[in-house]
């Protein structure tokens, strides 16, 4: 399961980062690693981007993006 | 002893209002050598020989945008003496991450622990001291909004500057990475001191794969080759890319610190009022609706209840010192083509435009709240979705909204987005935005082609100019800017209460940029609109505006719009006064018919446009073709050459164009 399928006030833990290249390195630096816990608090008005929180901080994200980050499949809440 | 410091930190970690309350309003901005990332410097207040330069916020040291590249090599190249990192406390985690990168850089660094009394008010509890130790650097506790803590910090940054006492551990790692980054640290020794590199951030970069390394140390092809063998060797042991790995060390390393020294009870206040705010300001419903409120309120305040007036006493004042410089003039017997080209040339011209200044700095006013209280990423969050379709992001929404009141703020706006096709592309479609100084043209021709459907013919003419700026979009993402949209990351900062010396900074610095342009781009422009205006081709003062060089111009170019239905000369003369403000279109018709009083001059517009046909073409025409000079100055200096800028003014007068002909067609048939 994906970051982009996780339902608003619901959350898990993060198994891996796909993708390649700066964009992928940069959600890394954003704190997106492996192993982080993140929940979905909202989805914006018309259905993208995401809102994130993670690391005590909210995050927007857009569902393309969500997709690349797959979720412990234990860790979903 | 004069010293230079570079402040870095993440966005929204109150950067500004940091730097604001180190140096005062002892400000200048530059830019960094080769890209447009504006460099702001300041002085120390009370170290008149110590001065910090405010580098762009960033969340990493990786190249994402240029941003990251010039915080890079401002730190590594400029060898400022010391670094001053800025850590929000609330948000310590994410912050730190950078932190560890700028202490690889091995120089003299500080950490100022900002917003450290919203922690205190909401019960949590950060061990500064304990988190000095475990970082081995100085970490002092500040509030830049309040001013609490800045002469510690300073004393602290000079004192560790002065010894220059670099950062104590570097090692944040352990197991594989460790092995890995020492190994390659020890293989491009050498090289990296040639470069005044510290080999540890050498190395931990070239394992990241980071092509400027490569570069900037002239690593070998034998040398790549066991870098690379190194880094696969460290992959396979962990099960992880390099780049996961890399991150996991370091976000790892602030994990443990943090459980060390951050008692976290609760999110702060300012946190779960944030959360509260969204819910109805981010509302899947009311979001949309409420944000076309808070515009419209702006827009209204700035342009009629305070903008009107302030206008109009500006207007007054200026007025007041021509008719001073007037009189002066005539008394002292100043010959008559100086008197008429300083009153009439520069007092009009650049008077005409300076009466725009109180807009401009209410405008910003009302801008810097918005973006300073956190709002101005929520309104990007609400409208990404629909901005994406045209190839651009949420970030995009709000320069083009500035478009409708003017132009010129509107371009400076663009500067906060964060890559560099959707700031080009907001720039080139900005000016569709119908801006306020074209009203009175639409006022003009309605009230003497469509007496009874002014308004219908008003509203039509806005939605006219989105649907052109939508089309030109499609058009420039499946030309000019291809490739993919750029990834929308942001961060939504927790609401804050502006800090009230940040707002007026900033609206005396936009206001100081607008001032000096009306006085030299402007100031030159109407003395040559002047020249052409009153001189005829063996430049004799012309009596009648129709002898004069800019008439013989007018007269070239009017076939050019028979296309679009009026080919005489006055309309292509007010097209090209217009340049110089929108409003001169409808001064330039009035002096060049001849007409005294409002009918008159519906009727005299008649002998310019032989049908309404003819009328709605020049409308379109007007909305769309090139923005005014102010506008080109503006678009000229942030799409950073004068060849853009005239690129971006021969697409709108292109669009403007067709759009004309199109309009034209259509409305013969219909009418």
């Amino acid at each position: 399961m994906t970051l982009a399928q996780i339902k608003p006030g619901h959350g898990g833990v993060i198994a891996t980062v796909e993708g390649e290249g700066a964009l992928r390195r940069h959600l890394l630096d954003m704190g997106l690693t492996p192993g982080t816990k993140v929940t979905v608090r909202k989805v914006a008005p018309m259905g993208d981007p995401l809102e994130l929180f993670l690391r005590g901080y909210a995050l927007s994200l857009r569902k393309d993006e969500a997709a690349q980050i797959t979720m412990r499949e234990d860790s979903l809440v | 002893m004069s010293m230079v410091f570079a402040l870095a930190g993440n966005q929204n970690s109150g950067k500004t209002t940091l730097f604001n309350a180190l140096t005062g309003s002892n400000q200048h901005v530059g830019n960094f050598p080769g890209v447009t990332v504006e460099k702001k410097i300041g002085v120390l207040k009370r170290h008149k020989d110590m001065s910090v330069v405010d580098l762009p916020g960033i969340y990493s040291l990786s190249p994402y945008t240029s941003e990251e590249v010039v915080t890079r090599d401002f730190i590594l190249k400029e060898n400022p003496d010391g670094i001053l990192n800025i850590v929000d406390a609330t948000n310590i985690e994410r912050n730190l991450y950078l932190s560890l990168q700028l202490m690889e850089l091995g120089k003299p660094m500080v950490i100022a622990l900002n917003m450290m009394d919203e922690v205190r008010a909401s019960g949590n509890t950060i061990h500064v001291k304990q988190l000095s130790d475990l970082l081995g650097i100085p970490v002092i506790p500040i509030s830049a909004s309040k001013n609490e803590g800045i002469s510690e910090l300073v004393d602290q940054l000079i004192q560790t500057a002065e010894q220059k006492k670099v950062p104590e551990h570097l090692d944040f790692c352990s197991g594989e990475v460790h092995k890995a980054i020492h190994s390659i640290a020890h293989i491009i020794e050498d090289q990296a001191a040639a470069c005044h590199c510290p080999s540890r951030f050498a190395a931990t970069k070239l394992v990241e794969g980071d092509e400027p390394t490569k570069k900037m140390l002239s690593v070998t092809q034998e040398q790549e080759h066991i870098i690379e063998h190194v880094v696969r060797n460290m992959e396979e042991r962990l099960g992880t890319d390099r780049e996961a790995a890399l991150a996991d060390m370091r976000y790892s390393y602030i994990e443990r610190v943090c459980a060390q020294c951050v008692i976290k009870k609760q999110e702060t206040k300012e946190q779960l009022r944030s959360e509260k705010i969204d819910a109805v300001l981010t509302h899947r419903i009311l979001a949309i609706p409420i944000f076309l409120l808070i515009m419209f309120t702006i827009f209204w305040l700035t342009f009629t209840v305070l903008g009107e007036p302030l206008q109009e006493l500006m207007d007054q004042g200026i007025g007041w010192v021509t008719d001073q410089l007037d009189a002066w003039m005539s008394s002292v017997g100043v010959a008559d083509v100086l008197h008429s080209l300083i009153i009439n040339g520069v007092c009009a011209g650049v008077g005409s435009v300076l009466s725009f200044l109180p807009i401009i700095v209410i405008l910003f006013f009302f801008l810097s709240l918005l973006e300073d209280s956190g709002y101005m990423a929520r309104v990007a969050f609400v409208m990404d979705k629909l901005l994406r379709k045209l190839g651009l992001s949420g970030r995009s929404f709000v320069p083009m909204l500035i478009g409708f009141g003017c132009s010129v703020p509107a371009i400076m706006a663009t500067r906060t987005l964060s890559s560099n096709r959707d700031r080009k592309m907001t720039i080139i479609l900005t000016p569709f935005m119908s801006c306020s100084a074209k009203l009175p043209i639409y006022g003009m021709i309605t009230a003497a082609f469509f007496p009874k459907q002014g308004a219908f013919v008003m509203i039509g003419l806005y939605v006219l100019g989105i649907v052109v700026a939508i089309v030109s979009a499609l058009i420039l993402k499946n030309t000019l800017y291809k490739g993919n949209p750029v990834p929308f990351v942001m961060e939504l900062p927790a609401y804050r209460m502006p800090a009230a010396k940040s707002v007026l900074l900033h609206m005396w610095e936009k206001a100081k940029d607008f001032i000096r342009k009306a006085f030299t781009v402007i100031f030159l422009a109407t003395i040559v609109i002047w020249f052409l205006q009153s001189l005829d081709w063996s430049l004799r003062l012309v009596e009648d505006s129709a002898d004069s060089m800019l008439a013989s111009i007018g007269s070239l170019i009017a076939p050019v719009f028979g296309p679009l239905g009026f080919s005489d000369w006055r309309a292509s003369t007010a097209l090209i006064t217009g340049f110089t403000a929108k409003e001169s279109v409808v001064s330039t018709l009035t002096i060049l018919t001849g007409a005294a009083g409002d009918l008159e001059l519906s009727a005299a517009l008649s002998s310019i446009f032989a049908s309404q046909a003819a009328a709605l073409s020049f409308l379109t025409f007007t909305i769309l073709y090139m923005p005014c000079v102010a506008a080109f100055a503006a678009s000229k200096r942030e799409l950073g050459s004068l060849k853009s800028a005239i690129g971006a003014a021969a697409f709108q007068t292109g669009m403007a164009y067709v759009t004309a002909i199109l309009v034209y067609f259509i409305a013969h048939f219909w009418i």
